[in-house]
């Protein structure tokens, strides 16, 4: 320490002294600063490495897909001011046959870019694209490939329309069409059972009987065009062509998804990083209060001899600073490590060739001086204090603190209070702003872990009410086209079938005044048994005869409630526009969808009175056979299986949520040690000449470690439901921020969450406590009856 | 005989400074009588009396409470002797601030086993009118009392005193050992007074002169001076 300024020597000491509290405070601002970075530094990362895929594979701003349409309206398309690039793209969905995977696997077959300047490149990962001349041999996704260890030279069978073809794998590639893959309608992606292919053109636009033809079109637009007018003019062409509606990047899937997941970082972003550092702050308060209380007499002699106000004040800022420094190293290290982790599962989990990790200095210097300046909001006051004392004031002991009796006491609950019961409440009553915040510090510890359990409940609940309560049916079956009645008939004929019920989905633009929603507005039979709807209380309801039922979220979201008349323009067929009442609200966690009965759909859409598909109920133990039967249909264009969708649901969560909640778990048990460690720790050093003197009376080390910690004990039992309360409402922000037209988290938290917040707060407590009661068994008592607090 | 010591030792090793605190003191006390221990500071009286006390252990030499051995007892076994048989006043009171005074009483009562009620112990040392006021509200003279209450209010074999009237000025110091000699008369208490004050010796059945370590003399008053004839 040579060359130190002595004021500088003596606060390295007390960091040195104080060094237990100091490390708990530290830990908690560097929990801080750490999901701070986390948040910010994972945003960034993202951001950047998808539009660096998105710009290097010329990731398309509009997509429309048709029904068929001739090659030329392609030039037609190209002519359409403000679009740059254009691909006319046959896509097919196909039935996949994986060689020694038993499981359905449904996928989508493309095809591929028709020039190197095309929207949509690939990004080759492994082997080659397929020649010009093959026709047999396909790239396929990664995410796929992966999942069911597929490499170059590999082969499958894709169903196309019908006809079982096999497929060799030239190569492995990834799409910025598909960094979040998802099969249609699913909650969760499947990377097991659904893959997207692509192929060359000349074979899948003859296995698919789209010669000359195209189905599918993505665009690239010129710098500067509006989308709005593109899409406009692009609808027009092709509504003669079957159009379903032409969509920009916002309404993409995969991009959707990817919003979606930064905007609920974003929105997470805040709220754990504003905990950490307001505990910190309430902890620094609390330990430099103490520290400047023991220290009145330094400080006075210090000013006795001349030092000002400002060096005093210096003095104890720069051991907060030491502080928040301690924690910042750990907190910058520990964040960058955890977000380089958390960018890697993101890109494993999203389909980034590579992820380029930012660290921007802002995000860290913000995280640094945001923990500053809580740290300095936490004791400024008491430094002032300090910095103000007159010295001869300060040389003389504080007179003894005041007491009364608590509310509690005069309601006439005296007489049930031991002297020790006394002591306790009248400790926390004497400083209740004090007792408040401890309360308040544990509380946020338990809401934290209450929090992190919506995830899992919610997600539970999602499939008890997806699966248990709405979809009876074993199977869904899609048809590449409508279909007649007959095939209902035909189905029904199938050997081990016991049910079926047709369904129909029809594209539509749902219109109230200035407010439009795209979806599909769906035809089912009234009354089914195989997949039903649930009111908001998620009681069964019947489809009404006229009318159409809608999605909670959808009647919010277009300003409708039941009774209201609804604008509906069929986005196929004959483009009709009519006008429907909505007979009711429905509850639906997934989508955002508009239910009709199948009849009076059939009403209004005369002149297409086809199905797109049926829900199948089968004899039990013959769901493999019914499978391979239906594989085998030309007509058939995808089957999901419920027990299937149930499984690979649980598989993804089951280790999503346990990382998740790992992490929750350590922060929570950083504040909840961090404050009650440092609460006992203080009021072990106010009460210990108290305490001692206990001791010398002949109270027991057991007796004396009741009256301290029976303080604490009694805060961390209250501020367990305290705790759930502010969790609740945590998850009750989230669960509002987080809902969105591909799905609303449904406020959930069962028993095991509350029971498993409450045991980390009572854990962290007891370790807290377990170590300030040994401390307790050193209490020097010889001290006690000369010295003089 | 209450307590005898036989070549009491105490040293203690502060850093690397070793200080012998007590050099080697033979002493007996005998039940129900008043002691006053004298000595300068840094005579060794506080040691001996934290030794009597139960409140640390010698470095050599014996120390015998009836036929305890308190030379050798563990912590647990000097909590339950403290707790058992000895009472405790102490230079600064250190009454517990958050409870009022008849419940710095009764915190000890409630773990004794055959206690005076709070109130019969605050009665003995004049302070019946003050029994729910907390000791912010006391002068340094009633938390004595208090204190003193507190430390009868067991019903002790002994009462231990450091520096009882330090603290308080010489009238309010004569109200604590008015209250202290009362308390020996009348409950029989034997009863050991540290103080640097020699007047105050004069109310004592011995008077035991502790310097350096050891005792140097011991006198036996002829007779115990009435409290209100002490003045310094």
């Amino acid at each position: 320490m040579v060359g130190l300024h002595m004021l500088d020597r003596k606060w390295l000491r007390e960091l040195w002294h104080i060094r237990g509290q100091a490390l708990a405070i530290a830990m908690v601002i560097a929990g801080g600063i750490a999901t701070w970075i986390l948040s910010y530094s994972t945003i960034d990362s993202l951001n950047y490495t998808q539009a660096g895929f998105y710009r290097s594979t010329h990731f398309a701003d509009v997509f429309a897909g048709l029904k068929r349409a001739p090659l030329a309206v392609a030039e037609r398309i190209r002519g359409i001011p403000g679009v740059a690039r254009v691909d006319a793209r046959v896509a097919a969905p196909v039935n996949l046959e994986v060689p020694g995977f038993g499981e359905p696997v449904s996928g989508l077959l493309l095809t591929l870019p028709q020039s190197p300047g095309a929207p949509n490149q690939l990004y080759l990962r492994r082997g080659r694209l397929p020649a010009a001349d093959e026709d047999s041999t396909v790239a396929v996704n990664e995410s796929f490939a992966d999942a069911q260890h597929l490499k170059p030279g590999n082969t499958l069978y894709a169903t196309i329309s019908g006809k079982r073809k096999l497929l060799t794998i030239a190569g492995v590639v990834l799409s910025p069409e598909f960094v979040y893959l998802i099969r249609p309608g699913d909650f969760f992606p499947d990377y097991k059972r659904f893959g997207v292919l692509w192929m060359n053109r000349r074979p899948l636009q003859a296995a698919y009987g789209m010669d000359g033809a195209f189905n599918d079109v993505v665009l690239k637009l010129a710098p500067g065009a509006a989308p709005s007018a593109v899409i406009a003019r692009l609808d027009a062409v092709l509504a003669h062509w079957g159009g379903t509606g032409a969509i920009t990047r916002a309404d993409q899937t995969s991009h959707h998804y990817l919003m979606d997941e930064t905007r609920q970082l974003q929105t997470q972003a805040m709220i754990v990083p504003v905990i950490f550092l307001g505990v910190a702050a309430f902890l620094l308060n609390v330990v430099v209060s103490r520290l400047i209380h023991r220290q009145r007499m330094s400080i006075a002699i210090l000013k006795a001899f001349g030092y000002g106000n400002l060096s005093i004040a210096l003095h104890y800022l720069k051991l907060v600073t030491g502080i928040v420094l301690v924690g910042g190293v750990i907190g910058i290290a520990a964040g960058a490590w955890l977000a380089h982790g958390l960018s890697n599962i993101y890109a494993e989990f999203f389909r980034y060739p590579y992820m380029h990790y930012v660290l921007k200095p802002g995000v860290a210097l913000t995280g640094l001086i945001a923990s500053a300046l809580a740290a300095y909001a936490g004791t400024l006051a008491s430094v002032l204090r300090a910095a103000r004392l007159p010295p001869a004031q300060a040389m003389y002991p504080e007179t003894p603190p005041v007491f009364h009796e608590t509310l509690l006491e005069r309601a006439g609950f005296k007489r049930l209070l031991s002297q020790a019961g006394r002591m306790i409440l009248r400790h926390i009553a004497r400083q209740p702003l004090k007792s408040a915040l401890t309360l308040l510090g544990v509380a946020l510890a338990c809401a934290i872990v209450t929090l992190s359990g919506l995830f899992h409940d919610a997600v539970n609940y999602m499939i008890d009410v997806q699966f248990n309560r709405m979809r009876h049916a074993d199977l869904t079956v899609t048809f590449t086209d409508t279909a007649s009645s007959r095939a209902i008939a035909e189905l029904k004929s199938l050997p081990s079938v016991v049910g079926v019920e047709p369904l129909r989905a029809v594209p539509v633009l749902l219109r109230n005044e200035y407010r439009s929603y795209r979806t599909a507005l769906q035809g089912y039979v009234p009354g089914g048994r195989l997949n039903e709807l649930l009111n908001v209380d998620l009681h069964s309801i019947r489809l009404p005869r006229d009318g159409v039922l809608l999605t909670d979220y959808l009647a919010a979201r277009l300003g409708v409630a039941a009774g209201d008349r609804l604008q509906v323009d069929v986005l196929a067929g004959a483009r009709r526009k009519f006008s429907i009442p909505v007979a009711g609200v429905i509850k639906e966690y997934a989508g955002a969808n508009a239910y009709m009965s199948l009849a009076a759909m059939q009403r209004v859409l005369p002149e297409d009175p086809g199905i797109s598909g049926a829900f199948l109920r089968v004899q039990p133990g013959t769901l493999e056979q019914v499978y391979a039967e239906l594989k085998r249909r030309p007509k058939v264009a995808g089957v999901t299986i419920r027990a299937v969708a149930i499984h690979s649901f649980h598989e993804l969560m089951a280790q999503n949520i346990l990382i998740y909640a790992t992490v929750m778990l350590i922060m929570a048990g950083t504040i909840a040690i961090g404050v009650v460690y440092n609460s006992t720790r203080i009021a072990l050093s106010e009460r210990a000449f108290e305490l001692a003197t206990l001791r010398v009376l002949g109270l027991t080390h057991r007796e004396i470690a009741y009256i301290l910690l029976g303080e604490s004990a009694l805060l961390t039992l209250l501020a367990i439901p305290a705790g759930f309360a502010i969790g609740y409402g945590f998850a009750a922000y989230l669960a509002q921020a987080l809902a969105s037209a591909l799905y609303r988290v449904p406020l959930v938290l069962e028993a095991p969450t509350f029971a498993r917040a409450a045991l980390v707060v009572l854990a962290a407590a007891t370790v807290s406590s377990v170590y300030v009661y040994q401390r307790l068994g050193r209490l020097d008592l010889v001290a006690v009856l000369k010295v003089r607090e | 005989m209450v307590f005898r010591t036989r070549g009491l030792c105490k040293t203690y090793v502060v850093g690397e400074v070793r200080i012998e605190a007590l050099r080697g003191v033979d002493l007996e006390l005998y039940a129900g009588e008043l002691v006053v221990l004298l000595g300068a500071s840094g005579s060794g009286k506080s040691t001996l009396l934290n030794i009597l006390g139960g409140l640390d252990t010698p470095t050599a030499g014996e120390v015998h409470y009836f036929e305890h051995d308190l030379g050798h007892a563990d912590d647990r076994e000097l909590t339950r002797f403290r707790r058992e048989h000895v009472g405790f006043v102490f230079q600064f009171y250190n009454l517990i601030a958050s409870l009022t005074a008849r419940e710095n009483v009764a915190i000890v009562t409630e773990i004794a086993s055959r206690p005076l009620t709070p109130e019969r112990a605050l009665a003995l040392v004049g302070l019946t009118g003050r029994a729910d006021h907390f000791p912010s509200q006391l002068s340094g003279g009633e938390q004595q009392r208090v204190a003193i209450a507190r430390a009868i209010a067991k019903n002790p074999d002994v009462l231990l005193c450091d520096e009882p009237t330090g603290a308080l000025d010489s009238q309010t110091g004569l109200l604590v050992l008015e209250a202290l000699d009362r308390v020996n008369h009348e409950l029989g208490t034997t009863t050991v007074v540290i103080t640097h004050n020699v007047v105050i010796a004069g109310m004592a059945d011995r008077v035991i002169h502790l310097s350096d370590g050891r005792i140097t003399g011991i006198k036996r008053n002829l007779e115990r001076r009435p409290v209100q004839e002490l003045k310094w």
